[in-house]
């Protein structure tokens, strides 16, 4: 995604131009079909892996384009799966579909009200207020034990098969086929939204706060509207996560969940929605295998690789990769 | 008060040289296992390691201030959050190999157990003593910010390093000063926090978020500030436990929302 | 999407058909523990018990060659836990899945257990309804309703108080120990006279001790978890003089563990616990158990996660003797229905119908011994059964 300056001076054919899906990506997307041929058995991780890619694009959607700074983030993504897991639980409702639409506007909506706050600050406080934020809803999951079941988690979740014709199964079929069909979609409509006119609004906004309402551009609310497409996109990853476990626990709404995704796309690198994916992908591979070689330790790995991201790659490593490619092309 | 000892050096850090260090809690950490190994090898006296732990959490952050935190002080805060993180994991893991992941106890002096009565009202001698320390570091810092040549340099770097540098101040220097002063302080807080709240490798992620609700209540860069902050939170967090239970937890970070939204920069800041 | 179905089953199902040839000569066991973040240290206790036992067993169990093989939630995960437990039955081909340090974990992977046919051993988790989620799990650890209801009637009929006052961690096991001690207090006729939770991750107790304070009761029960917390409790009621004898304070072990009792110092004195193991419990089983365990872990003492690895691991080598090798899930809980033996924290079984362990429960009192303050056993209520589970019956 380099900033090329437009051929022709009609904007609607660049945007245009811009969103048009190119070899790579079509590439991209049917090796993400590779899991079921050759790694049958690493399908539940797959699933998991695009239920967090998706999360870490709702993610990249305020910081890497409208660049809110979040660290609270777990708080859509949680309140996503645990309105997925009630519905189950609680009311008996196990049909996925409809699932992820209620989790989904359910957080969209919080989204909403909380973007009210969001917009009133910024860095440092920022910062603060999403993290508390974070906090206060993981607190709220803790006390209400009643609804939620506390530090146990949820259990009696019960999804049904979707189109009461797949069932999630042992082997993670159904549940990576769902996931990576969601992620698609999530996809698209981000890539929909980043490559129109309200996307570059919100560049706009990333780079130059003060300039936007000189050039007539209601930058508050194109913040809250994004903010809460954000929150809506993490409510479907949190209801996707339950809906393929059956479970949900206070982890879900953690500080953790939330700075780990931030990782993720740091490692991917900000502002492209290929990043979010790339990175989520390396991130709980390597944690994967380094879990799986050192239980005690893996932990020190993703903290080096961090540290050399961070000051090698600052725009990680998509944004490394494209550099290379511009030097060397 | 602990929250206060904790946070102070992050002040320094973070609102003097705007540099967000979340490996803060990890310096902590590492004055804490300082005292408490220096204490169990060698059977140095408590009072004698906290300025040691101070001295080895300084030491060691020189060393990473010069070859690695010097590259980002211009970066962005999320750059600096997540190269901190990093930093912490690695601390975490690197404590865990050395020390086992166990609690690391340790034995107070006689003379700072127990508890006096005052005036019909029972206070705990260490956390009196801890408030004495508190107030000491603030009235040493505020002295050594506001009132020495030092302090000077450390402020006209801050503001504006070119100008500093052009009028001939080692601005480099000052910097590393500063952060290894930061580091220390964490250093010296970690070493008093094991007696209440205990030493273990995830110390280090522990207390980041409340050191770092106290700094933003606070104001960045004021150590007034982190006082009044550590101050109003802790007061604040134990009469909402004592008078609503219910909600003891939510507290704080109401108490953090509420107070950014009024005033982002804390109730000190500056800027 | 069908025949890309049947072929992974296919796939999977040849995998499994490998390892079942190959589980001729050995066991695989699959550990799902959190061995990172904060509860890594009971992660590393209750490894360390089961190595202790495998070593004893030059690494056999029910004459096979065991292959441990670990995975780490990071911390309560239930999806975590959910995964690991599906790639261990898929991917490497475990015959037993054990370990579980947390709730959620157990919880997570329980459907699994039913799905792969797997036994389940939970050596630690603790909240009584994990051993309802699946036909397949047994328990070697507690429960904690086993310890503190019987504690509770306990504590109105010998310990001598008729008002106490309840402080917990609000979290699950902090609320089942509060209703399952409340509820046996209540029924031998003493009067809860109030009842707080803390939060589980903020160790300033001052505000909750005053609040006891006020209420004055003869006694106060406090259920925290074990690590930082108990001296800051410790510190907290002897700062307010809400010490014993004036005032006696129950707990579960947690509170004071010998970790813990050590940066006490003297405000532990007269603490009187509930625990199903007591490491300072003069018996030759037990002693050379602690023995042993310091010798491999430079001198650290096993505490009750030790117990239950150790334990657990026994329990998979008896059930395997049992079904001569054959590691099917459903024969395997058979074998271990009701199976008895002695271990080092005294006679324990599993009872046959709830596959939940039954244990002595140990009251021991902080005393000075030699210089040094540890837990003496006082008293003792042999066979005690998970209360929930034996009341539901």
């Amino acid at each position: 995604m380099s900033a090329v300056a437009p051929a022709s001076s009609d904007p609607v054919a660049w945007l245009r131009r811009r969103s048009r899906l190119s070899v790579f990506e079509i590439v991209f997307w049917l090796s993400m079909l590779l899991p079921f041929f050759f790694f049958p058995t690493y399908l539940t991780l797959a699933s998991q892996v695009a239920i967090t890619a998706l999360f870490a694009i709702s993610v990249d959607l305020i910081l890497g384009y409208a660049g809110i700074v979040t660290l609270g983030h777990a708080m859509f993504f949680g309140l996503g799966a645990y309105v997925a897991g009630l519905l189950s639980a609680r009311l008996g409702w196990g049909e996925p579909i409809s699932g992820l639409f209620i989790a989904g506007a359910f957080a969209g909506l919080v989204g909403f009200v909380a973007s009210y706050l969001i917009v009133r600050v910024q860095h440092m406080a920022l910062l603060m207020v999403t993290l508390g934020l974070g906090f206060l809803t993981y607190e709220l999951a803790n006390a209400m034990t009643w609804l939620t079941g506390g530090t146990d988690g949820l259990s009696g979740v019960n999804t049904w098969p979707i189109f009461n014709h797949f069932r999630f199964d042992l082997w993670g079929y159904t549940a990576y086929s769902y996931s990576l069909v969601v992620l698609l979609l999530g996809f698209l409509i981000s890539r929909r939204i980043v490559n129109s006119s309200f996307g570059l609004a919100l560049r706009g906004i990333r780079e130059n706060v003060r300039r936007m309402p000189a050039i007539g551009s209601e930058h508050r609310w194109h913040l809250q509207k994004v903010y809460t497409i954000s929150a809506a996109m993490a409510g479907v990853a949190g209801a996707l996560l339950t809906q393929s476990t059956n479970t949900v626990a206070l982890e879900v709404l953690s500080f953790q969940r939330s700075a780990d995704v931030v990782v993720m796309l740091i490692l991917g690198g900000t502002g492209r929605l290929y990043g979010a994916i790339l990175g989520s992908i390396i991130f709980l591979l390597v944690r994967d295998q380094a879990a799986g070689l050192n239980p005690q330790y893996w932990y020190f790995w993703i903290g080096l690789l961090l540290m050399i991201v961070v000051l090698f790659l600052p725009k990680g490593i998509l944004g490394g990769l494209s550099r290379l490619v511009r030097r060397n092309g | 008060m602990l929250l206060f000892v904790l946070s102070v050096g992050l002040s320094v850090t973070l609102g003097l040289m705007n540099f967000i260090n979340l490996a803060h809690g990890a310096f902590a950490m590492l004055g804490g296992y300082t005292a408490v190994w220096l204490m169990r090898q060698f059977g140095l006296p408590f009072l004698l390691t906290l300025p040691l732990a101070f001295l080895a959490a300084a030491a060691v952050s020189i060393l990473f201030e010069r070859t690695l935190f010097r590259r980002l002080y211009g970066a962005g805060e999320l750059n600096q959050v997540l190269f901190t993180i990093g930093l912490v994991f690695v601390a975490a893991a690197g404590a865990t190999f050395v020390f086992g992941t166990g609690q690391q106890p340790i034995v107070l002096p006689d003379w700072l157990r127990g508890s006096v009565e005052l005036f019909g009202l029972r206070f705990g001698i260490y956390r009196m003593f801890l408030i004495v320390v508190a107030l000491a570091i603030t009235g040493l810092l505020y002295f050594t910010l506001e009132r020495t040549r030092f302090g000077a340099q450390i402020r006209a770097a801050v503001d504006n390093q070119r100008v500093a540098q052009g009028l001939g101040l080692n601005v480099e220097r000052i910097f590393a000063i500063t952060f290894a002063l930061g580091s220390g302080l964490a250093g010296l807080g970690g070493a008093l926090a094991i007696e209440i709240v205990g030493l273990d490798p995830s110390f280090g992620f522990h207390f980041l978020v409340y050191v770092l609700i106290v700094v933003a209540v606070g104001g960045l860069g004021s150590v007034t500030g982190s006082f009044v902050g550590a101050a109003l939170l802790g007061i604040g967090d134990v009469a909402g436990k004592y008078f609503v239970p219910e909600i003891g937890s939510f507290l704080i970070y109401l108490l953090l929302v509420a107070i950014l939204l009024v005033r982002p920069m804390g109730l000190f800041g500056k800027r | 999407m069908f025949a890309k179905t049947t072929y992974a089953i296919a796939l999977a199902a040849g995998l499994s058909v490998s390892y079942q040839a190959l589980a001729q000569e050995t066991v695989k066991i699959g550990l799902i523990m959190a061995y990172s973040g904060p509860f890594a240290d009971t992660a590393n206790q209750m490894q360390a018990g089961i190595d202790l036992w495998l070593a004893e067993h030059d690494g056999m169990v029910g004459g096979k060659k065991v292959e441990l093989i670990k995975k780490d939630t990071g911390g309560p995960a239930a999806d975590v836990a959910q995964r690991l437990a599906q790639e261990l039955v898929v991917r490497d081909g475990v015959d037993i899945i054990a370990g579980f340090t947390l709730t959620p974990e157990a919880l997570g992977a329980a459907d699994i257990a039913t799905q792969g046919n797997k036994m389940m051993v939970v050596m630690n988790a603790a909240t009584s309804v994990i051993t309802e989620k699946s036909p397949l799990i047994v328990r070697t650890s507690l429960t904690i309703p086993q310890l503190n209801y019987a504690f509770g009637k306990w504590a109105v009929e010998k310990g001598g108080v008729n008002s106490a006052y309840t402080l917990v961690a609000d979290y699950g096991p902090g609320h089942d120990a509060e209703k399952a001690f409340a509820k046996g207090f209540t029924e031998a006729g003493g009067s809860i006279v109030g009842a707080d939770a803390s939060p589980v991750a903020n160790p300033d107790f001052s505000a909750f001790v005053q609040r006891i304070k006020d209420a004055n009761p003869q006694s106060v029960y406090i259920f925290i978890p074990g690590g930082a917390q108990p001296p800051a409790i410790g510190k907290a009621l002897s700062d307010r003089g809400l010490t014993p004898p004036d005032v006696k304070v129950f707990g579960q072990g947690e509170l004071t563990l010998p970790e813990a009792l050590e940066s006490m110092g003297d405000t532990a004195k007269g603490i009187i616990t509930t625990f199903h193991y007591t490491m300072e419990r003069d018996d030759p089983l037990n002693n050379e158990f602690v023995k042993a365990y310091r010798d491999a872990n430079n001198g650290r003492s096993p505490d009750i996660f030790s117990v239950g690895g150790f334990d657990g691991m026994h329990l998979i080598d008896e059930a395997l003797k049992k079904t001569g090798g054959d590691t099917d899930g459903a024969k395997l809980v058979e074998a271990a229905k009701g199976m008895a033996w002695d271990s080092p924290r005294g006679p324990i079984s599993i009872d046959p119908e709830t596959r939940e362990i039954v244990q002595t429960v140990w009251i021991r009192e902080v005393q000075e011994v030699d210089g040094k303050y540890q837990n003496v056993i006082i008293d003792q209520i042999p066979n005690v059964k998970d209360p929930l589970h034996g009341a539901a019956k």
